[in-house]
């Protein structure tokens, strides 16, 4: 364990809501410095923990520290310690970049004769100088989270939460995104502490936490963690799937799993086995390949279920669109 | 954290400020509004209504006019929380280390000043009707626009605390301006009413926001100035007070 204080330290925090229990008793602690991520699907308790790590929402059990205060008794200090980027845009688009961090600066007090060159800093890092007189309206997607990270910047908080960073931007801007991510990093003295359902975004954190039904099913580096599967993971297309199954639970005792991509198992050497494969089974093996495991096949391990198919996807759906239609009405 | 922190009441109200003039719609709508009122309904009834031997209809409500680009105003700038919360500002706001209660002071203090704004440019229409404003009344008009406004944006922001957008403006346009405004005495003289009407106009702040102006404005007025300023004074208190502590309980 570091000798510098905890960024966060989080002791059995639990929250209900209506006898559904959202976070349920998760301990753990984020050094400083430390890229730290929350990874799990859609409703597993990742909002539910930011919201209360920031101080919105109250825990019916267990404590939490932020930057060294109590999220309960310290809430004022707690907020000037933080900056947050929310999973939802928080803009006013209404007002130009430079407006909203200009009320952001002043609302977290930071010295009116410093605000300034702080406003221009921040722009100027997120590479968003020559827009920072337009109306935010007008800004894309990657725009809009690149000034929301210059504002949780601005007061220069010790930890930085980012729920869902990067959801619904398209892969080059969410890979842009990592990159400012990654040097905030590299030249700040801060904590990062961020949620995803990306599995490949898991990989850029130091240590990653994996969280499903409100509880913490893994913790440690995506190193760590991938030695929950220790083999190589080998898929296969075979002229009879069903039967290929079948013989090589009989034959090697490994439970393959089929759909409709083929089938998946793992297997200690997957190199040396394929060919013994394509000698033994009786169906003719169509396509073979063999990966080292990733996060998401960890997940899969652990969860019995793939990150993606834990998604609450209709009810996300009807949130944006009527986002959408009470933004035409307004 | 205290109750008072003026940076979060400066920027509140400094956002809604340049939001104002930024958004000419608003604007617009609310000078369009009035005119029809006073100019179509007003010269359209003249001939009908007579109130006193020296004064006109359009003369009679030029007041509630006023009254009514006020109780807008106020209004629908406290009710901007609710597309604050559902666009995703309002996060912004509640999660800073401010207290919640000085946002809603400074909802109710940017409402006021726009009020006064709005205010400011209906004056402008008094010559066409032909009300004369006397130089030693105007400070007592913002006095009394001031005090009615604040009043109203704390009705304002105390719905705001308790709806969500999908209730919408529709109701409260419905259920708290055009009753409020109706039962004014704007555009009736308040007197010989049925018990029931006279007592709902008698319990309404705008009544006596309506009746302070009419007093400064073309020297008539049905209740005595200085009981008006004191209820508007307990009302405006007593309301903000309300809508403050409302607000800093929400969700």
């Amino acid at each position: 364990m570091s000798s510098l204080p905890a960024a966060i330290q989080v002791d059995r925090l639990t929250r209900q809501y209506k006898g559904f229990v959202a976070v349920d008793h998760i301990t753990f602690r984020v050094e400083s410095g430390e890229v730290f991520g929350f990874l799990g699907p859609n409703g597993a308790g990742k909002t539910t923990t930011v919201n209360m790590l920031c101080t919105l929402l109250r825990p019916d059990f267990g404590a939490a520290l932020v930057a060294g205060y109590d999220v309960e008794k310290q809430k004022a200090q707690v907020r000037k310690s933080i900056g947050i980027i929310f999973q939802d845009p928080s803009l006013d688009d209404r007002l130009t970049a430079r407006e909203n961090l200009r009320f952001h600066g002043i609302i977290y007090k930071v010295p009116r004769k410093q605000l300034p060159a702080r406003i221009d800093q921040a722009l100027d890092w997120m590479e968003l100088k020559d827009r920072a007189d337009d109306l935010v309206r007008n800004f894309s997607g990657g725009m809009k989270r690149r000034l929301e990270i210059a504002r949780g910047l601005l007061h220069a908080p010790k930890v930085l939460f980012l729920d869902e960073p990067t959801i619904g931007l398209d892969p080059q801007t969410r890979n842009r995104i990592w990159e400012y991510l990654l040097k905030l990093r590299r030249e700040h003295q801060i904590s990062l502490f961020m949620t995803t359902h990306y599995m490949d975004e898991a990989e850029y954190c130091d240590r990653i936490a994996i969280i499903d039904r409100g509880t913490i099913i893994a913790l440690g580096t995506p190193q760590e963690l991938k030695v929950h599967v220790r083999n190589d993971i080998i898929d296969l297309r075979t002229s009879d799937d069903a039967r290929a199954v079948q013989e090589i639970k009989e034959r090697y005792g490994i439970e393959a799993r089929a759909d409709r991509e083929g089938l998946q198992f793992e297997a200690a050497n997957g190199a040396e086995f394929i060919p013994q494969l394509v000698r033994e089974l009786s169906v003719r093996v169509e396509s073979a390949s063999v990966s080292r495991p990733t996060l998401d096949d960890v997940f899969l391990k652990l969860t019995g279920k793939k990150i993606r198919d834990a998604e609450a996807s209709g009810r996300e759906k009807l949130k944006t669109t009527v986002r959408r239609m009470g933004r035409r009405w307004r | 954290m205290a109750i008072i922190d003026f940076p979060c009441i400066y920027m509140v109200w400094l956002r809604d400020t340049i939001r104002y003039f930024r958004e000419k719609s608003q604007l617009y709508g609310s000078i369009m509004r009035p005119i029809l009122w006073l100019f179509i309904l007003g010269i359209g009834l003249r001939g009908s209504f007579q109130v006193s031997d020296h004064l006109t209809y359009t003369q009679f409500i030029f007041p509630g006019i006023v009254a009514m680009t006020v109780i807008f105003t106020s209004i629908q700038s406290a009710v901007t929380i609710i597309w604050d919360r559902e666009f995703g500002f309002l996060k912004e706001i509640l999660v800073a280390p401010v207290p919640r209660t000085s946002i809603a002071i400074g909802k109710c203090l940017s409402g006021t000043t726009l009020s006064l704004i709005q205010a400011g440019i209906i004056m402008f229409l008094s010559p066409f009707v032909h009300v004369k404003i006397h130089w030693v009344s105007l400070v007592p008009l913002v006095f009394v626009v001031m005090i009615t406004s604040f009043a109203l944006t704390g009705v304002g922001v105390l719905i705001a605390s308790r709806m969500s957008s999908f209730q919408g403006f529709g109701t409260i346009m419905n259920f708290v301006i055009m009753p409020m405004w109706f039962l004014s005495g704007a555009m009736f003289p308040p007197k010989d009413l049925p018990v029931w009407l006279n007592a709902l106009v008698r319990l309404n702040p705008l009544t006596y926001g309506v009746d302070l102006m009419r007093h400064l404005l073309i020297d008539v007025n049905y209740y005595s100035p200085v009981f008006e300023v004191s209820f508007l004074f307990v009302f405006s208190a007593v309301i903000v007070a309300l809508a403050v502590f409302s607000f800093s309980r929400s969700r």
